[in-house]
């Protein structure tokens, strides 16, 4: 009887899909990436993969593991670094300036069983711990926040405030079985509207200001060196002109016919018409016959 | 995937092969090599058929699975039934045949060289293959993820073509534009760690960003300090990333673009404005002092060397001097010479009143105020 039914291809057929519906419900294959959580009947009784600090893939928990088929229940949860993302949380700063923040936190299920625990999941859980955190996040942000001046959000020092949102928010993680890896601010931002205008039209100003200011200084530096040139220019005039000044007011004065009548120079006051009386120092030879003299 | 592909002709080349393996063979000899032709087994069937063409095709089909027996049976050449060692080698066939390809798929990994390949097994991490082709357990025992460890992925922050604002240490606003590069270090924390790893490069990213921009001023942001905030970003990254133990290096961060928000641009560029201006000004102003100067020098070496040469021979030089002047001036003027002291003279002038501008005459010791009026009269 028995070679007969293992003759007919059906009934193999039937065995073998029936063996393959028993096993997948025995083993289940648990990754790298996730925890499980065995139930008999809603009773927790395995932890299998659970997250180690330090620990080495390949010395895992993850691998092949048995349970009773249709008894035992599988939970999954993700065993990696999963985020929370809050977006645009307004905070207003102890000088009564607003901000808009973008925060994010890092959290990891550390304690499955725990999370399945607290939120009376079984499916999703990890996306539960994370809902269930997000408000926590959002306000833990707010408060902390809150305690500062505007300026100190902007600060080095607002690495401290994110520890200590992060230390507070880990203490309340823990009752859902995660932990927080850690916690920033993504942005802070001035809200769009009359803050941010405020500021622009501040920049703007001082901006003014400083092209003003430029300008000015440009302009007394420019008028200090053209003065230091001319004082420089009075001092070689001096220098030279003065080692016999009658000779140079003779001398400046020949220079300075030639230029005005037109002898040197561009030509422009050529034509000169110039009438000389006979008495002229200069026709002095001219009418005394040869016989003149010096001066 | 050509690699691939080559496994899946070689396969094919396998199934072609085989019904000149010992179970076609088989087949052929229970037949008495009756038809001679048909050696595939594939086509064995409707020629089995044949011969009875009233039987169902099931029936006959389960029949000859039936009478299968020992599975080397089929290879004795006076094997009692004649259809048994067909019936057989379809199933092996097939079997076979499946058992390949699944092998070719699943246990065959050609890896690039860029890459590197996870191994797990059973969902435990048992090794990482280095490139070129590997082989591992089959399928659902072994799986492999292939990462690219070598690529460096480009995140540009903004990624559209928008306004990136942040605030700076002295609250002012700028206007943003950077990239991070980053690969893959460790591939096994990549596979396994982060649960959005692409994603948390860029948060991370953005955090640093802002918060090292948040610690510079203005002007250090957007002039010199660029390069210091650049290596502040990495550095920090790295520190939050092998928090993580993301199995992520970042390779560079590079600000592309640091402005002044578009809304006081216009402020901006007046303040540039304004320094260019300055410098044209005292430009302006340095140019002016080197002619005076140069001008100042050149005179005063002139009378040096006029002056040296009268004190050798004052009242000569004087006169000279006098008398070249007096030379040069007259020759290029229209010279009038007037005898008489009293004499009212009419002075026909005519090119003096065309003047653009009317010399006054130079009279030494002449008679006064006469051609003037006379001149001032026409």
């Amino acid at each position: 009887m028995g070679t007969r039914l293992f003759r007919n291809p059906m009934a193999i057929g039937v065995l073998l899909l029936a063996l393959v519906v028993i096993l997948a419900n025995t083993f289940a294959i648990v990754p790298e990436t996730k925890q499980a959580v065995i139930l008999r009947f809603q009773n927790p009784i395995q932890l299998i993969n659970q997250y180690q600090r330090g620990e080495q893939f390949g010395r895992t928990g993850a691998g092949l593991v048995a349970r009773i088929p249709f008894i035992d229940r599988i939970v999954w949860i993700d065993k990696r670094v999963l985020d929370i993302e809050l977006d645009n949380q307004p905070v207003l700063s102890t000088d009564q300036l607003r901000l808009e923040v973008d925060a994010f936190a890092r959290f990891r299920v550390v304690n499955p069983l725990q999370a399945v625990i607290s939120t009376g999941s079984t499916a999703n859980t990890e996306q539960r711990v994370a809902d269930q955190l997000r408000p926590l996040l959002s306000s833990a942000l707010r408060n902390e926040l809150g305690k500062r001046p505007f300026a100190m959000l902007l600060s080095p020092e607002r690495a401290q405030v994110m520890d200590n949102i992060q230390t507070a928010l880990d203490r309340v993680a823990r009752q859902y079985g995660a932990e927080i890896v850690d916690v920033r601010i993504r942005k802070a931002d001035l809200p769009t509207g009359t803050p941010l205008e405020s500021a622009l039209r501040r920049m703007a100003t001082a901006r003014r200001q400083e092209a003003l200011t430029i300008e000015a200084q440009g302009l007394r530096e420019a008028q200090i060196i053209r003065a230091n040139a001319d004082a420089e220019a009075a001092r070689v005039y001096s220098a030279s002109f003065n080692k016999d000044a009658d000779f140079y007011d003779f001398y400046r004065a020949m220079q300075s016919y030639r230029y005005s009548f037109g002898a040197d120079g561009d030509g422009e006051r050529d034509g000169t018409s110039i009438i000389l009386s006979p008495q002229n120092d200069y026709l002095r030879a001219f009418t005394r016959g040869g016989r003149g003299g010096g001066n | 995937m050509t690699r691939r592909m080559g496994w899946i002709a070689r396969a094919g080349v396998l199934r072609n092969d085989n019904p000149k393996g010992p179970w076609g063979n088989g087949g052929n000899g229970g037949n008495g090599g009756g038809d001679g032709g048909p050696r595939n087994p594939w086509a064995f069937p409707p020629e089995g058929r044949r011969p009875k063409p009233n039987a169902t095709s099931l029936d006959e089909f389960l029949k000859r699975a039936r009478g299968g027996g020992g599975g080397g049976g089929g290879g004795y050449p006076g094997g009692g039934n004649l259809h048994l060692p067909g019936g057989q080698s379809i199933w092996l066939i097939v079997v076979g045949v499946f058992v390949l390809i699944w092998l070719a798929f699943t246990s065959f990994h050609s890896i690039a060289p860029q890459e590197k390949g996870v191994v797990s097994l059973f969902g435990r991490y048992s090794t990482t293959l280095n490139p070129g082709i590997q082989v591992t357990l089959p399928a659902p025992f072994a799986s492999v993820e292939k990462i690219d460890v070598q690529e460096a992925r480009v995140e540009d922050f903004p990624q559209a073509a928008t306004e990136n604002l942040m605030l700076t240490e002295d609250q002012n606003i700028i206007d943003l534009a950077y990239s991070v590069r980053w690969n893959i270090q460790n591939a096994e924390d990549y596979a396994f760690q982060l649960a959005n790893p692409r994603d948390t490069v860029r948060a991370v990213a953005e955090s640093a960003m802002r918060a090292s921009v948040a610690g510079a001023t203005l002007n250090e942001a957007i002039g010199a300090g660029r390069t210091n905030i650049e290596a502040e970003v990495m550095q920090r990254m790295q520190v939050i990333l092998d928090e993580y133990n993301s199995g992520v290096r970042v390779l560079g961060v590079a600000i592309k673009q640091a402005v002044a928000p578009q809304a006081v641009d216009e402020d901006f560029k007046a303040v540039s404005a304004a320094q260019q201006q300055a410098q044209a000004n005292m430009n302006q102003a340095r140019a002016y002092a080197q002619q005076i100067i140069a001008r100042a020098q050149g005179e005063a070496a002139q009378f040096d060397k006029i002056y040296e040469q009268y004190r050798q021979a004052p009242e000569v030089t004087r006169r000279r001097l006098y008398y070249e002047t007096m030379e040069a001036v007259l020759a290029k003027s229209n010279k009038t010479v007037i005898e008489a002291p009293g004499v009212t003279p009419y002075l026909p002038l005519p090119e003096a009143a065309g003047r653009r501008r009317e010399t006054p005459p130079a009279v030494q010791e002449a008679t006064p105020a006469q051609p003037q009026t006379n001149q001032g009269g026409q």
